[in-house]
C-alpha cells in the first residue's frame, strides 16, 4: 500500500478591511486570525527536523515548537515557547519582512506557498494581550525582584531599546529607558502608521515593561539634556544606545525647499506621533495633497503613500528609480497599496522639483530610467534614457529616500567610534561600542534596517550586559 | 512629567507674557542661543520657543511668547501654578560667544526676550555690548529694564518717537556702526524682515552678523527637517546646526516663505480655539 503525498493547501487567508473601505480610515488593515484558523493554518507546518525557518528569524524564535503549540489549540505553549526569545511579537506579527526572514526559508515554500508564520505569531501574541505584565515580558508568572543597586539606562526607546529593557528586567536589573520625544516607542510610534501597527499595540507592549519595573523618562534628549558620562555618574552600570537613524536624507535636486514637499520622517511624524489626521481636534497640522508623489520603494514609502490616500489625496504615485522587483518594501505593504490604489511610477529618477510664485510646489520633473548591470547591492543599476525626461504634476511630495544617523548624540559623545557613514562601531558579538560599557544597536549601527534586526542587536547586547552586572551564565 | 508655571508676567496684557518655569533639569545646561520644545497638553501641537533666560541655581528657565496662533493662545489661559505637558530641552547649538570686543545685540518684538540672554552671555564673557531695541511704541517695549541691567548701552527706537528714536532699529545700528569701526560682532533676533533688513545694514560694513532663526519645527532634534532653511547654498535645519546662523549668507526669502506652510491650517485651529472658548464662557 503506498500513501500519495497530499499537495500542500494553500496558506489560510487572513480577514482584512475591503480596500475601498480602509483607504478611508487609519483602522488596522489585517484583522488576524481566529483560533480555527490559526489551528488550520499550524496543521499546514511539516514540523521539520531542522526548522530553517529558526535560522531565518534574527531572533531565533522557536518557531517549529510554537507553531506545534497552536495546531493542538494550546495557546498558552504556543505564547511560552515565542517569549522565550522575543520580547515584542505583536509588533514583529506585523511588521516583520516574513518573506526574506522565517517564511522565505519555510521548505513549504519551495513547492507552494510558506506558513503563515508572522500572522500565527501575531495571533499568539494578541491572544494573550489580557494577559499579566511579567508574563508578558518573560513567560513567567511572577517579575524577576528587582535588585538593589544594578541599573542600566537605554537611550531612546525604540524596539532595540524596549527589547534591551524586557531582557534584563526579567532578570532583575532595573532599567530606565531615556527619549528624546514626548511619547515611548520611537519609530513605532512616529514612523510606522496606525493602520499597520496600532498604538494601542506598542502601548501595551510598554504597560508591560512599565510594570516588570522599567522606568520610562520622555522629553529627555541625549546629547542635549543629559551626556553619557552623566548616566554613569548618576549610577548606571552601563549603557544601551538606541536612538535610531534619525536623520532624514533629502535628494539634493533643485525646488527640494519648496513648500509641500516633505521628508517621510516630518510627513509620517506629523500624522502618527501628532494624529494629524485627526487635525483639528488635535492641533498638529498635515499638509492636504491632492496629487501626491512619494520617491522611495521601501516601507516608509509605503507609509507614507497610503497615509496620503487616508488623508484624502485623489491620486498617489510612487517614484522609483529601479523597478518593482527591486523595491526593498515588505511584500505585504506593497501588495496592499496598490490593492488600495498607488500608482507605481517605476524606472523614474526624480530631477527637479517645480513651484509657483508663491514658493508651493506644483510637479516633479523625471528622467525615465533602464535598468542596467547589478551594482554593489545586488540590484540592477538605474541608468538614465537620454532624453526621455516627464513631468508629473503635483501639489504634495514626500522624500522617502532613506536615513542617517542622527548626530545629536554622537557629537555629544567623546570616544565614540563611528564608521565612513556615521554610525556607531560595535563589537558585532557582544554590541559594545568603544567606551566601555556603552553599548549600541538597532539603525544607528546598522543603518535604516528593519524592526526585528534591531531587536535582535537587542538581545545580543542585553545578554551581554546581563552577563557583566550579574556575573557569567 | 508635567512642568509647572512657577510665574507669569503679562508683558503685553493678551499679546505677550513671560512665563518662568521649574524645569531644573534643562535651566543646568541652557546656554545662550537654546531653545526649547513645549506641548501644552496631549492634543497639543509640539512649538520651539527661545530660552530667554535661565537660572540654574532655582533651577528655572524663562521663555517669553508673542500670542499668535493656537498653542501661544492656550498658554497664554495658563496661570502660575499650572502646568505644560511637556517641556524638552536645552535644544539647538548655543551661541559662539567669546570675548571679541564690542558685540551690537539687536532685537525686535519678542526677538528682544530671546536676545536678552544671548546678549546676557556677551556681557559675562566680558564683551561691551549695545543692545538695540525697537518696537512700534513705548508699551510695547519689551525687557528695556532687564537688558539696562547689564548692558553698556541701549539704543531704543520707536515707531512714533514715544520712546527713543523715532524710526527703525537698522537706523540706529547703521549710525552706530559708522560711528565705531571696532565693533566685532552683530546678533539679530526677531521677525524674519527685522533680521534681513539687519543683514543688508551690515553687509557694507562687513560685519559679521549672527541671526536667530525661527523656522517651523516638530521634534526639534534633527529627525524631520522641517526647519530646513538654506544657508550659503546648503541646505541647514535650525534646530541641531542652528538656530543661529550667518545673517549673510541665508535665504530669507525662502525662509519667509516656508514659514507660511500651514498658514490655513492655523487659521482654522484658532478659529476653533476662539470658538470653543466661546460656548465655554456661555455655559458658565
Amino acid at each position: 500500500m503506498t500513501t500519495k503525498k497530499p499537495k500542500p493547501s494553500p496558506r489560510t487567508p487572513m480577514p482584512e478591511q475591503p480596500a475601498a473601505v480602509r483607504r478611508g480610515n487609519f483602522s488596522e488593515v489585517t484583522l488576524g486570525y481566529d483560533l480555527s484558523m490559526a489551528m488550520t493554518e499550524a496543521a499546514r507546518c511539516l514540523q521539520c527536523k531542522k526548522p530553517a525557518c529558526v535560522k531565518g528569524c534574527p531572533v531565533e524564535v522557536n518557531i517549529r515548537d510554537f507553531i506545534g503549540f497552536v495546531a493542538k489549540g494550546d495557546v498558552e505553549g504556543a505564547f511560552a515557547a515565542i517569549k522565550a526569545t522575543n520580547s515584542l511579537p505583536a509588533v514583529c506579527g506585523r511588521v516583520c519582512p516574513q518573506e526574506i526572514q522565517c517564511e522565505g526559508a519555510c521548505i513549504l515554500g519551495k513547492k507552494g506557498q510558506p506558513v503563515a508564520i508572522g500572522r500565527l505569531e501575531r495571533f499568539v501574541a494578541d491572544e494573550f494581550a489580557a494577559r499579566s505584565a511579567c508574563e508578558q515580558i518573560t513567560g513567567q508568572p511572577d517579575c524577576a525582584l528587582t535588585r538593589d543597586g544594578i541599573t542600566a539606562a537605554c537611550i531612546g526607546s525604540g524596539p532595540s531599546s524596549l527589547t534591551v529593557a524586557g531582557y534584563l528586567a526579567a532578570r532583575g536589573i532595573k532599567v530606565t529607558v531615556y527619549e528624546a520625544l514626548h511619547e515611548l516607542g520611537g519609530v513605532l510610534t512616529y514612523g510606522i502608521p496606525e493602520f499597520r501597527l496600532p498604538k494601542a499595540i506598542v502601548a501595551r507592549e510598554i504597560a508591560a515593561l512599565t510594570d516588570s519595573g522599567v522606568t520610562f523618562v520622555t522629553n529627555w534628549v541625549g546629547g542635549k539634556t543629559f551626556t553619557i558620562p552623566e548616566l554613569f555618574d548618576m549610577g548606571h552600570k552601563a549603557v544601551f544606545i538606541g536612538v535610531g537613524a534619525g536623520l532624514p536624507r533629502f535628494l539634493n535636486i533643485p525646488g527640494e525647499s519648496l513648500i509641500g514637499v516633505f521628508s517621510a520622517n516630518e510627513y509620517l511624524t506629523r500624522v502618527n506621533l501628532g494624529r494629524a489626521y485627526a487635525f483639528p481636534d488635535y492641533d498638529t497640522p498635515i499638509y492636504p495633497g491632492k496629487k501626491v508623489v512619494v520617491l522611495g520603494g521601501g516601507n516608509v514609502a509605503m507609509d507614507a503613500a497610503r497615509t496620503a490616500l487616508r488623508l484624502g489625496a485623489e491620486e498617489v504615485r510612487l517614484v522609483y528609480r529601479r523597478s518593482k522587483e527591486e523595491m526593498p518594501a515588505r511584500a505585504e505593504e506593497l501588495h496592499h497599496a496598490l490593492e488600495e490604489g498607488v500608482i507605481l511610477e517605476c524606472l523614474c529618477g526624480p530631477l527637479a522639483f517645480s513651484g509657483d510664485e508663491r514658493g508651493f510646489l506644483t510637479g516633479l520633473s523625471v528622467q525615465r530610467m533602464c535598468l542596467g548591470e547589478p551594482d554593489e547591492s545586488g540590484r540592477c543599476r538605474p541608468c538614465p534614457i537620454e532624453g526621455d525626461t516627464a513631468h508629473i504634476p503635483c501639489d504634495l511630495a514626500v522624500v522617502a529616500v532613506g536615513t542617517g544617523p542622527n548626530p545629536v548624540l554622537l557629537n555629544a559623545t567623546a570616544g565614540l567610534e563611528r564608521n565612513r557613514r556615521g554610525y556607531v562601531v560595535v563589537n558585532e558579538e557582544t554590541g559594545e561600542t568603544s567606551l566601555d560599557n556603552v553599548f549600541a544597536g538597532g539603525d544607528i549601527v546598522t543603518g535604516s534596517a528593519t524592526v526585528i534586526l534591531a531587536m535582535g542587536a537587542g538581545r545580543r547586547a542585553a545578554k551581554e550586559i546581563a552577563n557583566r552586572l550579574l556575573g557569567r551564565d | 512629567m508635567p512642568t509647572t508655571i512657577l510665574a507669569k508676567r503679562r508683558l503685553i496684557p493678551g499679546k505677550t507674557s513671560e512665563l518662568v518655569l521649574d524645569a531644573p533639569h534643562i535651566a543646568a545646561k541652557a546656554r545662550p542661543g537654546n531653545f526649547l520644545i513645549l506641548r501644552v497638553n496631549d492634543h497639543g501641537e509640539r512649538i520651539p520657543l527661545t530660552i530667554a533666560d535661565a537660572d540654574p541655581e532655582k533651577g528655572t528657565v524663562t521663555i517669553v511668547y508673542l500670542v499668535l496662533g493656537k498653542t501661544t493662545a492656550l498658554l497664554e489661559t495658563l496661570e502660575a501654578g499650572d502646568a505644560i505637558l511637556d517641556v524638552c530641552g536645552p535644544l539647538g547649538a548655543p551661541t559662539h560667544i567669546e570675548k571679541t570686543g564690542t558685540v551690537i545685540c539687536v532685537g525686535g518684538g519678542t526677538g528682544i526676550a530671546a536676545m536678552h540672554h544671548i546678549a546676557k552671555g556677551h556681557a559675562r564673557a566680558g564683551n561691551h555690548v549695545v543692545a538695540v531695541i525697537g518696537a512700534r511704541t513705548r508699551e510695547l517695549l519689551l525687557f528695556y529694564d532687564e537688558l539696562s541691567a547689564f548692558c553698556h548701552e541701549v539704543l531704543v527706537t520707536t515707531d512714533d518717537g514715544s520712546m527713543g528714536r523715532k524710526g527703525l532699529v537698522t537706523e540706529s545700528l547703521r549710525d552706530r556702526l559708522a560711528a565705531d569701526p571696532s565693533v566685532a560682532e552683530v546678533v539679530a533676533v526677531g521677525p524674519v524682515p527685522m533680521m534681513r533688513a539687519v543683514a543688508e545694514t551690515t553687509r557694507p560694513f562687513g560685519v559679521r552678523t549672527t541671526v536667530s532663526l525661527n523656522s517651523i519645527m516638530v521634534d526639534g532634534i534633527g529627525m524631520c527637517g522641517a526647519c530646513r532653511v538654506t544657508v550659503g547654498g546648503q541646505i541647514r535645519f535650525a534646530c541641531v546646526d542652528g538656530p543661529e546662523f550667518d545673517g549673510h549668507q541665508v535665504d530669507f526669502g525662502e525662509l519667509c516663505a516656508r514659514l507660511g506652510a500651514f498658514r490655513d491650517q492655523e487659521r482654522v485651529s484658532l478659529e476653533k480655539f476662539h470658538e470653543c472658548r466661546c460656548h465655554d464662557h456661555q455655559k458658565a
